[in-house]
């Protein structure tokens, strides 16, 4: 297709993106004062060194392979969903909803119900946006940075206002009811070492499922197809046939509901309530998860689990290193976007020069006319 | 409400307006030539923790400004590089820039003064103070527009009326000067200016530069200004407010100015009322009528109907809970969260086009390529 060969493209370049912004990383822990390698030592050994840090890495990864998964599949169709903070927020309100109004009696029944509980609000969530986006041509970053602050104010509202428990002083809702405890790592697999008090829960296994699900519906449905046709043009997808208002509500309805089924890991798999702000940054970490795993679901697991080590192993960091302070982590983030995102093509134009030149040797050493291959695919 | 308090909630709608006012006109120098900035948050916030830093430091608030002012470029040109020499996308540059400086503030805070990642309180000369304008004593004592030069038009730091005078300086660069010319043709149709000769990149450049520094002077009015120190995520959203307020002006400077105003207004009313009274009856006509107004321009498509149909159901369930809790005759509150919430729902309002179409510069968000 291009001048690189795919692996190149899909695994190379973002990796050495990462580095690059591990490397700056590593120089602003040097500023510090504070030695870098030493640092990195700490997060590995936080983050996945034991039963405690897994818990807590896979954990964090789980949220943010919903929300990844969610920019991922918008970015299919060459829309950036900056909305995943507040559709997970709205997400948990579902997952709050459903499961204090009715008294569900098995945890698994309270699943499936709470599962389409934080995808409809979540999907609901993104259909205002995704409807200014298709209908009226507004831009979907704009609008959906808009109904962030506006779900905010809304699930601030709500918790002071509505669902906070009479006498109590804190804006969260009722505990949910005993027999809905979703299983914790602890209650399946004990044996690994999990404890008690682990927040892994079986909304990990739900994650699976859901990059499983997008990988059938982007490379394997109809609908799929009419995605990334119209990602990659517009004009020739409508020539086609395809509807863009259609793809465009469809895509981000898809999208806000997955980052809504980020609430069944924290709300209802952890926190066993809605309080205010149960989403921490998460959606906005779908970004960088997206970006990082090129919208591929396999990519997006990678990435999510890199960055739930990189939740894990920070709050060790700051633990050790009092001098690092926890927002570190959001310097990584920050220029892992940076480099995987908005400064792709520093990486990018080297390499493809680099791999131009080796094609060339070989090449010329073949000493025949190699069919030239042609742009079109770029 | 009597005069005097009228007075007061006027007074710090400049105050609040001021930081969006800044970093609106910088958005308006960007969007204009073309790079979509959605990183204005994050060039505050930087601005502002540097500016407190050094004012902290050295005791001078000058340099504090500067300093701010020289964080936000720097925020600035990392963003033309992404977006004008490698051409990378202006949105994710954007929110990295944003996270950036939300994580290097804390960090380096955290460093220099070890107090949880603030700075410590600015005292004399590190701070900018409300200044009197001339005569504003002697005048006091005129009924009406005495305490209104008093309290409102004197009596504030000196970056609010740089802000002010950026207003009309704006209007006249854009529209009256060949610069400004260039700059939204470079917005509006690069290729044409580069057929004429003129550097496309630098143009870009020079605007990403100017935006920098308005959002320098929006950070440092922050943090030296409006609040005496640095803390963690001050910006608070101003930065994307601005946004609002620049698309809400249709990327013009006066309407900007206004749009701000309101936007102050807004955020002044809901943090001295908290809860707002009012009559019961005036929230459900209110309710009644936007619903209304929603049915009927969702009349030309099923989706449409469908969107704008379930909105009108929720308000009328909205009008239901007000005449089922207090009746037709009560006092309804509103919320001091829908206040907050109120400049992003305009926003939505005016991009949904209902009231007057917003239309950015037509090559926003698109890196230039040069034809070969």
């Amino acid at each position: 297709m291009g001048k690189m060969p795919k692996w190149a493209d899909i695994i190379l370049i973002p990796l050495i993106s990462v580095l690059l912004a591990l490397i700056v990383s590593g120089l602003v822990v040097l500023y510090i004062g504070e030695n870098p390698l030493e640092a990195m030592a700490i997060m590995v050994r936080g983050a996945v060194g034991s039963a405690y840090g897994w818990g807590y890495t896979l954990y964090y990864a789980t949220n943010f392979i919903f929300t990844g998964l969610a920019v991922a599949v918008a970015f299919h169709a060459k829309l950036f969903n900056i909305g995943g903070e507040g559709q997970a927020a709205l997400g948990g309100l579902g997952v709050a909803i459903v499961c204090l109004t009715i008294p569900w009696p098995h945890w698994s029944i309270a699943l499936i119900a709470a599962t389409g509980g934080a995808a409809i609000f979540g999907a609901l969530w993104a259909l205002i946006p995704a409807w200014l986006q298709a209908r009226r041509d507004s831009h979907i970053v704009i609008t959906t940075i808009m109904f962030n602050y506006i779900a905010s104010a809304l699930l601030v509202y709500l918790l002071v206002n509505v669902f906070r428990v009479p006498g109590s002083m804190a804006p969260e809702t009722a505990r949910f009811a005993e027999q809905m405890h979703l299983p914790s790592a602890f209650d399946i697999v004990p044996w690994l070492g999990f404890r008690a008090s682990t927040p892994l829960n079986i909304a990990f296994l739900l994650a699976l499922v859901a990059c499983v699900g997008v990988w059938v519906l982007i490379w394997r449905t109809r609908l799929g197809y009419e995605i990334r046709a119209y990602g990659h043009s517009q004009t020739a997808a409508v020539y086609a046939g395809i509807n863009p208002v259609r793809i465009v509500m469809i895509t981000m309805l898809i999208s806000g509901g997955l980052s809504g089924l980020m609430a069944i890991n924290a709300v209802m798999g952890e926190a066993e309530r809605l309080v205010i702000d149960n989403v921490q940054g998460a959606g906005f970490v779908g970004i960088a998860v997206a970006l990082m795993g090129r919208s591929h679901p396999v990519g997006v697991f990678l990435a999510a689990l890199l960055f739930g080590a990189l939740y894990q192993g920070g709050a060790e960091l700051e633990f050790e290193m009092p001098a690092v302070s926890r927002e570190m982590i959001v310097v990584i983030q920050a220029l892992v976007i940076l480099f995987t995102g908005a400064l792709d093509n520093l990486v990018r134009m080297p390499m493809e020069s680099l791999f131009l030149s080796l094609r060339r040797r070989p090449e010329a050493a073949a000493a025949g006319p190699v069919p030239k291959r042609t742009d079109a695919g770029e | 409400m009597d005069f005097l308090g009228i007075l007061q909630i006027l007074d710090s709608t400049v105050r609040l307006a001021t930081p969006l006012l800044l970093a609106c006109l910088a958005g308006l120098y960007s969007e204009r030539a073309g790079i979509f900035d959605i990183g204005l948050e994050g060039k505050m916030l930087a601005a502002a923790f540097f500016s407190a830093a050094i004012a902290y430091t050295t005791g001078s608030v000058w340099l504090g400004l500067l300093a701010g002012i020289a964080a936000s470029v720097m925020l600035s040109l990392l963003h033309g590089l992404a977006s004008i020499t490698y051409r990378g996308n202006q949105l994710i540059s954007g929110v990295a820039i944003n996270f950036l400086a939300a994580g290097v503030t804390v960090v380096v805070a955290q460093t220099w003064f070890s107090i949880g990642g603030r700075t410590p309180a600015l005292t004399g000369g590190a701070r900018f103070y409300e200044i009197t304008l001339p005569g504003a004593e002697a005048l006091s004592g005129v009924p009406v527009l005495g305490p209104i030069y008093a309290e409102l038009i004197s009596g504030h730091s000196i970056l609010v009326y740089v802000a002010l005078a950026i207003v009309p300086l704006t209007w006249w660069v854009l529209f009256r000067t060949r610069f400004g010319l260039r700059l939204r043709a470079v917005g509006e149709n690069p290729a044409a200016v580069d057929t004429a000769g003129v550097s496309v990149v630098g143009m870009r450049y020079a605007a990403v530069v100017i935006c920098g520094v308005l959002c320098g002077l929006a950070g440092a009015y922050l943090a030296t200004g409006l609040s005496a120190g640095f803390v963690k995520d001050m910006s608070a959203g101003r930065g994307f407010i601005a946004l609002a307020a620049l698309i809400f002006a249709k990327w013009r400077p006066w309407y900007a100015l206004y749009a701000c105003l309101l936007f102050g207004f807004l955020d002044a009313a809901g943090s001295r009322f908290q809860n707002i009274e009012t009559s019961a009856m005036l929230v459900v006509i209110l309710l009644g009528a936007v619903a209304a107004g929603l049915v009927w321009a969702g009349r030309k498509s099923r989706l449409d109907m469908a969107v704008m149909g379930g909105i009108a159901a929720l308000l009328i369930g909205v009008i239901a809970l007000v005449l089922g809790g207090v009746g037709l005759t009560g006092t309804a509150t509103i919320p001091v969260q829908f206040m907050q919430a109120l400049p992003y729902i305009l926003t939505v309002v005016i991009l949904a086009g209902f009231v007057g179409k917003a239309i950015p510069p037509r090559a926003g968000g698109e890196p230039y390529v040069k034809e070969r």
